[in-house]
């Protein structure tokens, strides 16, 4: 039976998907970025994502106010408990969302380099930091009775967590360097590709050591796998997508490529979520003071409202998105681009 | 060392908010003013026009991308800072927030894009479009958040009930008494703040060049746009915003206009010398009367003073007063000068007013300023209250966030916004000293 709650916490699961498939790939170029050969090939990097990766990040907005609106109790805990981490995010997107605006305004290579660094590294934090929030909320929070968040910034920092952060950081440079196939030709489409290719693999290693790390670091996360259907069919989907990406690759089908990471990106998510429900943030102290879609929710009536305004806005959000991706359909040309 | 959490976290949302609050206005003016010059480019196919949309539209993308890097902060600090509140009140003010999102930022960001990026790979209809729907994004962005904070000032549609404020009604709560009056005042200031920067701009690149045409069309049109945005200021939208300020937060109205005591035949003070601890006010000159008249529509009627209400729930007064008197005389600035500009238009002596063009260069940062003070007059005003009547400000605060951390972020960003402001002044600066592009001279091949 899937009731309001549930929806919600779905919801704000596609959103996050949706986030990590699209500006993950623009923080996954972004960390490329501080691989790069040469200004053209960082003008193309920044030509190449100049024009979508604003309104990407605008699903990661979204999943915030979103969060406030169907579940209260969970963004006042874990944002006020991940203060400090959190604070760290926030100014990395600042330095990184001016970079591309910034860089390209005056004709000076040092002045320029400095944007360089700041768009690599404002990539770069956030691609682990992600990684690192979800392998906590995974693993379990100290959440006391109150409700309220019991732990450290320190205590973020566990080695289940920085794995995951390294998970999400692989996943996203995967994902960016595929992107950036799409967009370029030749010797440097190869280079993307090799990295593409060195990041899956890295990518499929860490997922199967997280999942072996996770039976004994958040052994609540399998206790009821069984009854969970759809978690199954997030597994399968996971397999065949990230079996398929290398021949894909390999068969120089980029888009597929490019798909099929998506997919896997989706499926890990999904992976996570569903082992999760209907806890949102379990408790390391008691599981019995977890926040959960049901005692950390807004009203129905809330609920409800929200859900009318998703439906009418969403597919609107997604039409248009549609088209302006396909305005700016193929190969990133800078003759004409503004970075 | 003892440091109130309270007060530092009001202090670090007050820095990230107000200065993220510099670009949103800005971004909203120029969008408007964009929407006009590029549909005129394009309908008239006027090259003047679609130079002058290039140009200004660099203005725009600068801005607008330090707005939405400093409006990133602003999604999650409700949580960050204000845990307790953001609790409390999640049920009814989370919903607006998200749905800024859904309505406004995907909208004004996808289309951004475009409009910068698509110049040459969409037809001018669709790009004309394009800004059209930025314009539109960033105005109900300005909604939204304007439900949300006027639901902050004028709640309604809720009901307390298990330790928290429950929605009864939502379009009660959107609609609430203050966010439609509050709406039109917000916009029509980035309007304001709009028209000045393009005026400013051009009457600095006519400084240098006094034939500059793109220049003299831009001063053209934003005299007239500015001129009459900055007079639908004072009426009605001024005049009807103070009318419901009187009728739903009297102790609010008594801090803006100064009155101490409770009286019939209320004064509207213009200038007074107000101080703190009590709330006094000394040197006044004042109209007899016409608050009365202003709050109720007769002179004779008693308006309430601060000393009316207990004293722990009345707003700081000095700041109060402050703000809003230097708001309301900024906004009269704003009307005297674009009368100004528009006569000198009229009587085709504009070019050569290099003094009224110089002013007009320094009045670039004012509405900027108004818009602050205003901001700054409501929030202030609304005090001790984070929701007005029905949650103090001191018991909204995040219990588990220490000073030590609050101090910390306050910090890191009080430099980062400091070396943003002065790199996007930098900037903007340069790009305007680069001016537009130069008239391209048709060649006839033969």
């Amino acid at each position: 039976m899937i009731d309001l709650n549930t929806t919600w916490f779905a919801l704000i699961g596609l959103l996050i998907t949706g986030y990590a498939i699209l500006d993950g790939f623009d923080l996954g170029v972004g960390v490329l970025h501080l691989f790069a050969r040469g200004n053209t090939e960082r003008r193309i990097n920044l030509n190449a994502v100049g024009p979508v990766w604003d309104g990407n990040e605008v699903w990661l907005l979204t999943a915030g106010g979103a969060l406030f609106a169907a579940f209260p109790p969970v963004y006042a805990t874990v944002f006020s408990g991940f203060y400090i981490a959190l604070m760290l995010v926030l100014a990395a997107l600042i330095f990184r969302a001016v970079s591309l605006e910034f860089r390209g305004k005056i004709e000076s290579p040092g002045w320029q380099r400095l944007w360089d660094w700041s768009f690599g590294l404002g990539s770069l934090l956030p691609s682990i930091l992600f990684g690192v929030a979800v392998g906590n909320i995974l693993r379990g929070v100290p959440i006391d009775a109150n409700g309220l968040y019991a732990g450290s910034f320190a205590g973020l920092l566990n080695p289940y967590s920085i794995l995951m952060g390294v998970l999400s950081l692989m996943m996203f440079v995967m994902h960016g360097a595929l992107y950036m196939t799409l967009k370029t030709d030749g010797e440097l489409r190869s280079r993307m590709s090799r990295w593409a290719s060195g990041a899956w693999v890295a990518f499929i290693v860490v997922y199967l050591l997280v999942t072996l790390y996770t039976i004994f670091e958040a052994p609540h996360l399998m206790e009821d796998i069984f009854t969970k259907p759809l978690l199954w069919v997030f597994l399968l989907t996971l397999l065949v997508s990230a079996a398929y990406l290398p021949m894909a690759l390999k068969a120089q089908c980029f888009f597929r490529a490019f798909l099929s990471s998506s997919v896997s990106i989706v499926s890990a998510i999904g992976i996570a979520a569903i082992s999760m429900y209907p806890s949102i943030v379990p408790s390391s102290i008691d599981p019995t003071y977890s926040l959960t879609a049901y005692n950390a929710s807004s009203t129905p009536r809330t609920l409800m409202t929200m859900l009318v305004i998703a439906l009418i806005g969403m597919p609107i959000v997604i039409l248009y998105t549609s088209y302006i991706y396909r305005v700016f359909k193929g190969k990133t040309v800078i003759t004409e681009e503004r970075y | 060392m003892d440091l109130d959490p309270v007060l530092l976290a009001r202090l670090q949302f007050a820095l990230t908010i107000g200065f993220h609050f510099i670009f949103p206005p800005l971004s909203i003016g120029l969008a408007w003013l964009l929407v006009i010059v590029e549909g005129l480019g394009w309908r008239r196919d006027d090259d003047t026009y679609l130079r002058m949309g290039k140009f200004f539209g660099k203005l725009l993308a600068l801005t607008f991308v330090v707005g939405v890097a400093t409006g990133i902060v602003m999604e999650f600090q409700f949580g960050t800072n204000w845990a307790e509140y953001s609790k409390f009140v999640g049920d009814i003010f989370g919903a607006p927030l998200a749905a800024e999102g859904i309505f406004a930022f995907f909208l004004e960001s996808a289309f951004l894009g475009l409009y910068l990026f698509g110049r040459n790979r969409v037809s001018r209809g669709i790009h004309w479009f394009s800004i059209l729907m930025v314009a539109v994004g960033s105005t109900i962005s300005a909604f939204w958040i304007l439900v949300a904070n006027s639901w902050q000032q004028t709640p309604a549609g809720y009901i307390i009930q298990n330790g928290r404020a429950e929605l009864l009604s939502f379009s009660d709560a959107v609609f609430n008494p203050s966010t439609m009056i509050r709406f039109y005042h917000t916009v029509d200031a980035a309007l304001i703040t709009g028209a000045f920067a393009m005026a400013g701009v051009a009457a600095y690149l006519l400084l240098k060049n006094r034939e500059n045409l793109v220049a003299r069309k831009a001063l053209r049109l934003s005299l007239i746009f500015g001129l009459v945005v900055s007079l639908l200021e004072l009426f009605p939208f001024g005049h009807e915003h103070a009318i419901q300020v009187a009728q739903t937060q009297p102790e609010k109205l008594a801090a803006f206009e100064g009155l101490i005591e409770g009286q019939t035949n209320a004064p509207m003070v213009l200038f007074g010398i107000p101080s703190d601890n009590p709330p006094e006010l000394t040197a006044t000159i004042a109209v007899p009367g016409a608050l009365s008249w202003l709050a109720h529509g007769n002179t004779e009627a008693y308006v309430k003073g601060l000393n009316d209400f207990p004293p722990n729930e009345t707003p700081p007064f000095f700041l109060t007063f402050v703000s809003f008197h230097s708001m309301v005389g900024l906004g009269m600035y704003f009307i005297g000068t674009m009368l100004l500009g528009v006569l000198l238009l009229y009587r085709k002596r504009l070019w050569d007013q290099r003094l009224y063009l110089k002013l007009l260069v320094f009045s670039i940062p004012l509405p900027i300023i108004a818009c602050q003070l205003g901001w700054i007059a409501t929030e202030v005003g609304r005090q001790p209250w984070v929701v007005y009547r029905v949650l103090k400000t001191a018991d909204a605060a995040s219990i588990t966030v220490t000073a030590g951390e609050i101090l910390f972020s306050l910090i890191l960003f009080g430099l980062i916004y400091l070396f943003l402001g002065a790199l996007y002044v930098f900037l903007f600066v340069r790009e305007v000293k680069h001016g537009p592009e130069p008239e391209v001279t048709t060649e006839v091949v033969a």
